[in-house]
């Protein structure tokens, strides 16, 4: 399993998948994340 | 990639322990996630940030990538991230990542 037990680094991207939608892929899961956040290039 | 994120995962990369972490990228286009994937292992390629000269070695994916799809919730997935999976190049990202981890992250 690639996630299970890691610790997340999310970096998501406004203009492509968006942190917090990452984000709510993994509730329920077996990681822990520890950043995320949400790049805007306007 | 943002200076102040590289700042952010290298302190992250010292507190946690590199072998603890995955990075998981959002990003929209091939290109740009390419480039973050190889400043997150083996460092800025603008020589720029806080990661420059650092190699991390940090496993990443695009969440597009079937590595990371596979171990998703279905409904999850169909709520946050099927809309942006039709209008991505998702096969672009793919063949990215993957190249750039099978060169880097060895």
């Amino acid at each position: 399993m690639l996630l299970d037990g890691k610790k997340l680094i999310i970096l998501g991207d406004r203009d492509g998948v968006p942190g917090g939608a990452i984000e709510a892929c993994c509730a329920g899961k077996n990681v822990d994340i520890v950043f995320s956040t949400t790049a805007c290039f306007v | 990639m943002d200076l102040e994120n590289q700042k952010r995962v290298k302190a992250l990369a010292e507190q946690i322990g590199r072998e603890n972490i995955v990075v998981l990228l959002g990003g929209a286009d091939a290109e740009a996630s390419g480039l973050i994937a190889e400043t997150v292992i083996s460092g800025d390629p603008a020589f720029a940030g806080a990661l420059t000269g650092v190699s991390l070695g940090l496993p990443v994916y695009h969440v597009l990538e079937p590595e990371v799809r596979r171990e998703i919730d279905p409904a999850a997935w169909e709520t946050n991230v099927a809309m942006m999976e039709m209008v991505l190049d998702v096969e672009a990202i793919v063949k990215e990542m993957s190249s750039i981890r099978e060169k880097l992250l060895s």
